[in-house]
């Protein structure tokens, strides 16, 4: 299997070829969307922290933003700063310098002098790289290239019986083929922990699923929720989902039937190829976000009851085996798989059309929220400390 | 002959229905290839029955891992739900 990609100097290979506009700091972003607006070719998204930041905080900021700016999607960034933030220029370009040999450069409003100086000096910055940028053509590449987020949400009983268990077998052939299918969402693995660990490729990682899931348990529990007696929710049950390990195995059965290489931290870019997860709360906007972070090129979103967000790095294609939820929201889905509950089409079958269809978007097809030019406020970056 | 059930993984004890089906009415699912048909005690949508008789004690089994244990005898074609079986890790 292959695919027409963008070939990094860094070796990595997109999907997508965007310059980015990225706010390095809360006090930049209006700047940034301005520049990114202006331009063809350029994307940009919500960035409100770097500033007043605890160090857990900006460490989260900065590895979502390094992250994006290393995606293989992006071919350069300019990055905009305020002058004063904690999130300090110079360090941050040397960091993403250290990330990435990509064309990377940074601007503040302090020392430009002002907002409308900024926009300008960044504006013929992008447009350049833009212009830069547009000379690089596809070249046909192998699909274990591909790291494949898979996120689900908004999920009804059609996501555990179909299109979860689909994106499995998605994630089974596309690392027979030597790639990488990530999926997050922590909180979503308590109860089928035991069977993750078992899954796993070798103790350590076992370790570390069973330590994660943990913590994060722990976490709910500091905060006053306790996952175990409020899950399955009333909903669920009547929905026809039993048990706490029911609903989980539901989630983590979208991750398919291959050893757990790697648990990754939050934004961490895997260090191993074939199935590894994310740490990351189950706040889609966020867990997309970390994963995009996280390198994937593409993520598939499956849902029962209609989603619609997209994200200005990667595409997100939307994928429903509702067959009333794909056709009242068609604005929004990329891929019915309704065929398989209604008993006309099997699981593999819908795996190899989905794969094809995964192509055709990595080949350069539009996803529907690529198309609505969705993403830029869809983007979420953890604050652990709630900033100081 | 349509299916209404969907087997996830043969190693299943379980089906899921894709429609309500009331006492008496066949479930139709795909196993290996060849549809296989029982009769249930009535299930609502997306809900389990049993693909095989389940002792009390015994495993239940869907997407080919352990989901619950039955704490009573569940019958094939019987709805398998809260009234039988129990979580294992609540």
């Amino acid at each position: 299997m292959e695919f027409w990609g963008y070939r990094r100097p860094d070796g990595k290979v997109g999907v997508r070829n965007h310059v980015l506009v990225v706010a390095t700091v809360g006090c930049a972003g209006e700047v940034a969307r301005k520049v990114a607006e202006s331009l063809n070719g350029t994307v940009s998204f919500v960035c409100q922290g770097g500033c007043a930041a605890g160090i857990k905080d900006l460490e989260a900021t900065r590895a979502v933003l390094l992250g994006m700016i290393a995606n293989p999607n992006i071919y350069g960034t300019v990055a905009i700063g305020l002058g004063c933030e904690f999130n300090k220029m110079e360090d941050f370009l040397a960091l993403a310098r250290e990330r990435t040999c990509k064309p990377i450069v940074g601007f503040t409003i302090q020392e430009e002098g002002g907002s409308i100086n900024t926009i300008a000096v960044a504006t013929r910055a992008a447009q350049q790289m833009v212009s830069e940028a547009t000379e690089c053509v596809r070249e046909l590449c192998p699909i274990s290239e591909l790291t494949l987020g898979i996120e689900c949400g908004g999920s009804d009983a059609t996501s555990g019986l179909v299109s979860n268990p689909v994106m499995g077998l998605v994630s089974d052939k596309l690392i027979a083929a030597g790639g990488t299918s990530m999926y997050s969402e922590t909180v979503e693995m308590i109860g089928a922990e035991h069977l993750l660990a078992a899954q796993a490729a070798e103790p350590a990682v076992a370790q570390r699923i069973l330590e994660v899931v943990k913590g994060r348990e722990e976490e709910q529990i500091r905060s006053g929720e306790d996952i175990r007696k409020i899950q399955p929710s009333p909903g669920n049950k009547a929905g026809g989902i039993t048990t706490l390990e029911e609903k989980s195995l539901g989630c983590v059965h979208k991750g398919g039937h291959t050893p757990v290489m790697e648990m990754c931290a939050y934004a961490q870019v895997p260090t191993r190829k074939g199935l590894v997860l994310m740490d990351t709360p189950c706040f889609d906007l966020l867990s997309v976000t970390a994963k995009i972070a996280g390198g994937c090129q593409v993520v598939v979103f499956t849902t029962g009851r209609g989603n619609t967000i997209g994200n200005p790095v990667a595409p997100v294609m939307k994928v429903t085996a509702n067959v009333d939820t794909y056709h009242h929201m068609l604005d929004n889905h990329d891929v019915d798989m309704s065929a398989v509950v209604a008993g006309d089409r099997s699981l593999e079958e819908q795996a190899d059309i989905t794969l094809q269809e995964i192509i055709k978007v990595m080949n350069g097809k539009l996803t529907k929220a690529e198309i609505q030019k969705f993403g830029y406020a869809e983007t979420v970056v953890s604050q652990p400390t709630d900033y100081i | 002959m349509k299916p209404n059930a969907l087997l996830l993984n043969d190693k299943d004890n379980v089906v899921t229905v894709t429609r309500s089906l009331s006492a008496g009415e066949n479930v139709v699912f795909l196993a290996g290839g060849e549809y296989v048909t029982l009769i249930t005690s009535g299930v609502p949508a997306y809900h389990k029955v049993a693909r095989k008789d389940i002792q009390a004690g015994e495993d239940v089994v869907k997407y080919g891992q352990v989901m619950a244990v039955a704490t009573t005898n569940i019958k094939t074609g019987e709805h398998v739900h809260t009234q039988n079986v129990k979580s294992k890790v609540q």
